[in-house]
C-alpha cells in the first residue's frame, strides 16, 4: 500500500519530518495530521502548499510571515494547527522543522 | 481496504518533563529587555507552551500605548553597545535615539516585528498579558493606558497563582 511505503521510517529524521519534500503526497498529509489529532480541510492545505512553495524558494519560515501571507491571519494559523503550528504544519506539509525564534 | 493499524513514522516526542506553561516577568523598559520578555513569551506561544506575561515597573512602557513603539536602549551605563564610545558622548541630545533607531533597523532585517505586533502575535496564539497593580497605581496609570490586548491588571498574589502546578517556569527580566 502506498501509505504504508510513505510512512516507513526510513523517510523521517528521528522528530518525524519528511528527510525528502519530494516523496510528499496530500494523502500522506492526511496521515501525518492524523497523528496530531487534526482532520485536514481545504483551508489546511492552502496553507501546506503555501509553505511548501515558501520552503521551496528558500524562504525562512516564520508565523509572522504566514500571518502577512493573505491565506489565514495569526490567529486562525493557531486555530489550524494548535499547539505549535509553525512546527506542526511544516511536518504535515513534509518540510524540514522551521528553525526560526519569531 | 483495510486501515493501516500501526503507523510507523515516528510521533512528535511528548515527554513529560517538558515546559508546560512559562509566566514571565518583565520588569525593565529598555528596548532590549521588553524584546527578551516578548521573543521569549512568543516563542513559548509557538511551541504550544501556556505562556502568562506579567509587566511590572518600567516594564509597563511594554504595555503602554504611548510607549511601547518607541521604546529606548540606554546608551549610558551600557558598555556592551558602541565600544568605543565615550561615556560623555554617549551622554549627548540625541545618541539615545540614534542607537534605538539602528537596533529597530537592525531587529527589522531578521524580520523582528515592532513590540505592538508582537504583543498581537502572542496574544493571537492565546498567551496572556497582565499588569501589576502595585506598578500601575505608583505610575498614575489606569486601564485605558494599556493595549486592548491586556487581560487585566493583578496582583503578585494573582500572579503567582498563574504559576501554579508543575513544569512551570518563571523568567524574570
Amino acid at each position: 500500500m502506498v501509505t504504508d511505503l510513505l510512512l516507513s521510517e526510513r523517510f523521517f529524521n528521528e522528530e518525524g519530518y519528511l528527510t525528502d519534500p519530494d516523496q510528499w503526497t496530500p494523502d500522506l498529509a492526511h496521515q501525518l495530521a492524523a497523528q496530531e489529532g487534526i482532520v485536514l480541510t481545504d483551508k489546511h492545505f492552502e496553507v501546506l502548499h503555501y509553505l511548501r512553495a515558501q520552503q521551496a524558494a528558500g524562504t525562512k519560515l516564520s508565523i509572522r510571515r504566514v500571518g502577512k501571507s493573505g491565506l489565514v491571519t495569526i490567529k486562525q494559523f493557531y486555530d489550524l494547527f494548535p499547539g505549535g503550528p509553525l512546527k506542526k504544519a511544516s511536518r504535515i506539509a513534509g518540510i524540514p522543522k522551521p528553525a526560526s525564534c519569531v | 481496504m483495510e486501515a493501516p493499524t500501526t503507523l510507523s513514522a515516528p510521533t512528535p516526542k511528548r515527554e513529560d518533563a517538558s515546559v508546560r506553561k512559562v509566566l514571565i516577568i518583565c520588569s525593565k523598559g529598555r528596548l532590549e529587555d521588553v524584546y527578551a520578555a516578548l521573543i521569549m513569551a512568543n516563542g513559548a506561544v509557538m511551541e504550544g507552551i501556556e505562556t502568562h506575561v506579567f509587566f511590572t515597573f518600567f516594564g509597563l512602557d511594554g504595555i503602554n500605548r504611548k510607549t511601547l513603539d518607541r521604546l529606548h536602549t540606554a546608551t549610558v551605563g551600557n558598555p556592551s553597545l558602541m565600544r568605543h564610545l565615550p561615556t560623555m558622548l554617549a551622554g549627548l541630545p540625541g545618541m539615545e535615539a540614534l542607537a534605538s533607531t539602528m537596533m529597530k533597523r537592525e531587529m527589522d532585517k531578521l524580520d523582528v516585528p515592532p513590540v505592538s505586533e508582537l504583543l498581537e502575535m502572542i496574544v493571537a496564539g492565546g498567551g496572556k498579558l497582565y499588569g501589576c497593580q502595585l506598578a500601575v497605581e505608583m505610575f498614575k496609570l489606569t486601564r485605558d493606558d494599556f493595549v486592548e490586548d491586556l487581560d487585566s491588571i493583578i496582583t503578585v498574589g494573582q500572579m503567582f497563582e498563574l504559576a501554579a502546578g508543575d513544569r512551570t517556569h518563571i523568567l524574570f527580566v
